[in-house]
Parts: structure tokens; C-alpha cells; sequence
């Protein structure tokens, strides 16, 4: 059981492998119930292992069995496995829903999905910063695949943009490690944080900058602002259930700024403690009003779920800015919830734009779509989770951050803004609501082709993702311990420390 | 030795900036493996620079840190990859959109619609 945490990164190494090698290569039938399995496999190991790291606490394990400091250790707390759970079942709904159709768009995109679910849950189990930047390179090789997937001039050209900004995102987090290996002599997460507090004289400088150039490759991941202007085109552009399952990727980048501005520039960092709050939570705040001004401008509804991406972003940076356990716990609640309603309005948008033929989701007057019933009902529960409307998940979501920043004094700032851009997200959803379903011109006689009614598989997906928001406003309870309990080991360095050290005085 | 290495660097990013913010996809393509060759230096000098030391315990008295040129192999593989798709995207884009400006048209056409 010791190897558990290896899973969730090694089954989809393997499922992609599997994917390309000859039997499943020819047949499509085959590779999407490998694909398919493979998800459900990683899902289940990574729910494994969450109930082992709720039981025993949180798990490390050396790779090679080279020792700590040295050699890479993949760590497991709450938080990152909560986060895989979410990712390897944001893969199985993709993965079923573009069974019925858009895997045969391009080859390929089997493999590729496994490759992305492999890089994501590299980064997230991983405790070393060169080992997180591998597998951001890894999960961006997929993703611009992906991105690729469909064959359209304009999908080039988001793409072009996308790749180009990464690529140098990526030479800026290389510079950053450079910096930080060459003042502290270690890229291990936890020894980091021990040795970050022992730094004198230029040494607190060059760590700053080290860590700040940091913070700029997370936020541009992030999509925070300044460096959000990728999103919408990217999103937009990419196949809608490419994009949902994009989703997660911007929660990577928040996910990178907790782990290395919580517990290595955490308290114990002595003059470097608290070095991105300062930027965080202005720039937080700035993002959650511009993402609010893009869902009311939106055009179409996969723009729209694009901006809304970028308010929950705003939103949850905010929330890590804050920098206290509860806040982190709220923040952990609402990643979850927006990442699977952001993905569950894309795959919306998706089928609304098949079955309105031409003007696809733009927000126009047209035709009917086919299956008026069955979409309504998914397009409301997806807005309802998304606005933060009772009694789904995104109210006691929205109820809890109120809290929150509330009683850590800052609602002055945080209630308005906060507010305000969900009450424009309410009013955009419904104005596109009312376009979308409303203003058509029904026409029983025309004939839609096969390929855009939902099928079995899609509609098994749409159920499965949008059963999330209401089984979490069910077992709201529940599933805000475990947030709070994950934020409560994120906040305690000594426990990451301790379990990584722990290894090496063990052997 | 320091000021020779730290200038070379500093002048392979600038010209990588430089690149980098042209409006044609091959001088970017060039930019950004500029960029690249000198975060790999960069990354090297990063376990300081000295000479006549062995990369393995037990040789010599003093030796040189082995990391920094783990990671830059890694680096460098890394950014073998992903300069061989751009190049291939740009080309792509070169096909799709009729021209190799990263914006799909050059701006004067733009303006004449």
C-alpha cells in the first residue's frame, strides 16, 4: 500500500501508452473503454488514497528510494489528493462525453486526455519545485495538443498564442528555480521551508526575487490578472469538452501559489513570510471585477464560462490571499465547486451549440434546439451552481467565503466586489438563458441529423458531473471537514517537514 | 570568468526578449530557443562556477554540485520538445492563415477592412 500514492500518476501514464500501442491505436470502439476504465481506475486509486491520508495523515514517498533533500518525493496531504479526485473525475466525464462524437475530430485524443490527467496529478502530488515544473511541462505538451484538437484556422491562432506565452512562462519558472537553487541549495519543498528562514543579507533579496518571479508564472497559469488575456481566446476556442476539461488547469496554478506562498514563504520564513499576499489579494480583487465585466460582454456562452473561470479565479486567489486556515478551507471547498460547474457549462455550451446548428451559442435569435428538455434542465442546474443560487453547492460556497473574509475584517473590500460580480454572473446566465431557450422560433418539422442529440454517453456524462453540486450541498458538511482539515495540514509546515524528514532518519 | 558568463546570459535574453516580441512567428520561434539557451546557462552557474572539480564524490577533495546539471539536462530535453512544437505550430499557422504574422494578418490589412 506504500506505493498507493504512485497510482494516480502511474495509471495514466500507462492508460496513454496502452492508448497508443497497436490493438487499442486501430480500434476506436476499444480505446474509449480502455480510456473510460483507465479514468474510473484512477479515480478509485485516488480515492484510496485520500481515505489512507484522512486516516494515517499525510504520506510521502521517495522515488528510487533516494533520499529526501536529494532525490524527488511525491507528497500526498488532503489538499492535493482532494484536488486528483477532482481532475481523474473531470477526465472520466470528459472522457465518456466525447466518446459519442469529438474523439474522432482529430486522432489522438485519448492518449492525450491521460497524458494531461498524468501531468495534473504529478503536479499536485508532487514536494519538489523542479519535479512541479516537469510536470507543468508535461501537462502543457498535452494541453497544447488538446488545444490543437480541432482542425480550424482560428484554433490555430488561439493556439500560436497560447504555446508562445507558455514557453516563456516556462523559461521565467526556470529562472526562478535557478535563483532559488543558487541561494538555497535545494529545490525540495520542505527543506525550503526549513531553510528559508536561516537566510541573512542579500541572500533575503535574491530569494524575494526568486519566489516573486514565482508568483509570476503561477499567476500567469492562474490566468490572474495582468496575464488572464489568454483565457478567454484559448477557452473559447478549444473544443468546449477539451476546455472543460481545462478547467482544472487554472486551479493548478492556484494550487501552486498555496503550496509554495503558504508553506515555503509560510510563517516561519522570517522577513520572506507573507511575500505575495501584498500582490495577491489587489490583483485577486481586480480579476474578480474585469471577469465579471467579461461574463455580462460575452457573446457567446463558452466565452461566458471562459470569464466565469476567470472570476473564480479572482475569487480564490482572494481567498489564498487572505492567508488564514479558514479562508484556505473555503478556498478548498470552492475550487472543487467552480471547477466542476465551470466544466459542466462548457459541456452545456457544447451541446446547445450543436443542436442550434449555425449560430451555434451565440446569444441570437434562431432555431429550437432539438432537445429543449434535457438541456434546459442541465443549463439550469450548471447556472444555479455557477451564480451561487440556494440550494445548490454554490450557495453555501458563497455563504462560507462572506464568512469568512468577515471575520477576518476585510469584508469592506471583499463583500461589494464579491457581490457585485455575482449578481453580474446572475444576470448574464439568465439574459443568456432566456436567448438560448426562449427566444426561438420552434419548428416541428425541421430535421436535425443524428450526430447532435445527446445519446446515452453524453447524457450519462451531463448527469454524472451535474450530480456534484447537488451531492455537495448535501454532504456539505462532510465534505467542508475534510477542506478544513486539508487547509489545516497545508498551514502546518512542521507536518510536511516532519513526514519528508521522517523518511530519511527511517532508513 | 563571472562577468564574462553573467554578460552572456544577460545579452542571449535580451536578444530572446527582443525576438520575442516581434511580429513574426520566426523570429519568436528563434527568440524563445534564445530564451531557452540562456535559462539553461543560467540554471548551470546556479551551483556556482569553479574548475578542476570532479561531478563525482570520492575523485577529489573538492568537487562540483552534481544538481544543477541534472536539472539543466532535464531543461534542455524539456525545451528540445517544446521548441520542436512551435516550430511545427508555426508552420501550421503559416498553412491555416495564409501569412506567419503571430496575429494571423499583419495590422495595416487589418485596418483596410
Amino acid at each position: 500500500m506504500q506505493h498507493l500514492i504512485t497510482l494516480p500518476i502511474l495509471l495514466p501514464l500507462i492508460a496513454g501508452i496502452i492508448l497508443l500501442l497497436p490493438p487499442c491505436g486501430k480500434s476506436l470502439v476499444l480505446r474509449r473503454w480502455v480510456a473510460t476504465f483507465m479514468a474510473l481506475f484512477t479515480c478509485i486509486a485516488s480515492l484510496l488514497l485520500l481515505n489512507t491520508v484522512l486516516a494515517d495523515g499525510p504520506l510521502v514517498y521517495a522515488i528510487g528510494e533516494w533520499q529526501p533533500p536529494f532525490g524527488i518525493v511525491l507528497f500526498a496531504d488532503p489538499l492535493a489528493v482532494l484536488l486528483t479526485i477532482l481532475t481523474s473525475f473531470l477526465t472520466l466525464v470528459t472522457v465518456i462525453y466525447a466518446s459519442r462524437a469529438d474523439d474522432k475530430a482529430g486522432s489522438f485524443y485519448h492518449p492525450l486526455t491521460h497524458f494531461l490527467l498524468m501531468g495534473v496529478n504529478g503536479a499536485f502530488l508532487t514536494g519538489d519545485l523542479f519535479n512541479l515544473f516537469v510536470f507543468f511541462e508535461v501537462l502543457l505538451i498535452a494541453s497544447y495538443a488538446l488545444m490543437m484538437h480541432k482542425k480550424d484556422k482560428h484554433t490555430t491562432k488561439a493556439a500560436l498564442h497560447y504555446v508562445i506565452l507558455n514557453l516563456v512562462g516556462s523559461s521565467i519558472f526556470l529562472i526562478a528555480l535557478g535563483t532559488l537553487y543558487g541561494v538555497m541549495g535545494t529545490l525540495n519543498i520542505a527543506d525550503m521551508a526549513v531553510k528559508v528562514g536561516a537566510l541573512q543579507g542579500d541572500d533575503i533579496y535574491l530569494a524575494k526575487i526568486g519566489g516573486l518571479m514565482l508568483l509570476i508564472v503561477f499567476s500567469l497559469k492562474a490566468a490572474l490578472l495582468p496575464l488572464h488575456l489568454w483565457l478567454p481566446a484559448t477557452y473559447g476556442r478549444a473544443m468546449p469538452v477539451v476546455a472543460a476539461q481545462f478547467a482544472i488547469m487554472t486551479k493548478v496554478g492556484v494550487y501552486a501559489i498555496m503550496r509554495v506562498f503558504t508553506v515555503i514563504f509560510g510563517e516561519q520564513a522570517g522577513e520572506l513570510s507573507g511575500l505575495a499576499s501584498q500582490w495577491l489579494w489587489p490583483l485577486a480583487l481586480v480579476t474578480l471585477v474585469v471577469g465579471a465585466v467579461g461574463v455580462l460582454a460575452a457573446e457567446d456562452l463558452r466565452r461566458l464560462s471562459a470569464n466565469l473561470v476567470i472570476v473564480s479565479v479572482g475569487t480564490l486567489i482572494a481567498m489564498v490571499a487572505l492567508n488564514s486556515e479558514q479562508a484556505t478551507a473555503v478556498a478548498i471547498f470552492y475550487m472543487i465547486h467552480s471547477t466542476i460547474a465551470c466544466a459542466a457549462m462548457f459541456l452545456v455550451a457544447d451541446m446547445i451549440a450543436l443542436q442550434r446548428g449555425k449560430v451555434q451559442d451565440r446569444f441570437v435569435n434562431s432555431r429550437s434546439v432539438a432537445e429543449p428538455k434535457l438541456l434546459g434542465f442541465c443549463f439550469v442546474i450548471a447556472a444555479i451552481a455557477l451564480a451561487g443560487l440556494p440550494p445548490l453547492s454554490g450557495f453555501i460556497a458563497k455563504l462560507w467565503l462572506l464568512q469568512s473574509s468577515y471575520s477576518v475584517g476585510v469584508a469592506w473590500a471583499f463583500w461589494p466586489l464579491y457581490l457585485l460580480g455575482s449578481l453580474a454572473t446572475l444576470v448574464a446566465l439568465s439574459r443568456a438563458g432566456t436567448s438560448l431557450f426562449w427566444h426561438d422560433h420552434p419548428n416541428h418539422e425541421e430535421h436535425f441529423e443524428d450526430n447532435v442529440y445527446a445519446g446515452k454517453r453524453r447524457t450519462m456524462s451531463l448527469v454524472m458531473i451535474l450530480a456534484v453540486p447537488v451531492l455537495m450541498s448535501i454532504f456539505a458538511a462532510h465534505i467542508g471537514d475534510i477542506s478544513a482539515q486539508a487547509a489545516a495540514t497545508l498551514h502546518n509546515t512542521q507536518v510536511l517537514v516532519d513526514t519528508v524528514f521522517a523518511l530519511r532518519g527511517g532508513q | 570568468m563571472e562577468l564574462l558568463y553573467a554578460s552572456c546570459v544577460g545579452l542571449l535574453v535580451a536578444c530572446g526578449v527582443y525576438l520575442i516580441l516581434r511580429a513574426r512567428t520566426f523570429p519568436v520561434v528563434l527568440g524563445l530557443t534564445m530564451l531557452s539557451y540562456a535559462v539553461n546557462l543560467f540554471l548551470f552557474s546556479s551551483g556556482r562556477l569553479n574548475i578542476n572539480k570532479a561531478p563525482v564524490l570520492g575523485q577529489s577533495a573538492s568537487y562540483a554540485d552534481p544538481l544543477p546539471q541534472a536539472l539543466v539536462l532535464t531543461a534542455i530535453v524539456i525545451g528540445f520538445a517544446m521548441t520542436a512544437f512551435v516550430v511545427i505550430l508555426s508552420i501550421r499557422g503559416r498553412a491555416d492563415l495564409g501569412n506567419d504574422h503571430v496575429d494571423g494578418q499583419p495590422r495595416s490589412k487589418k485596418r483596410s477592412k
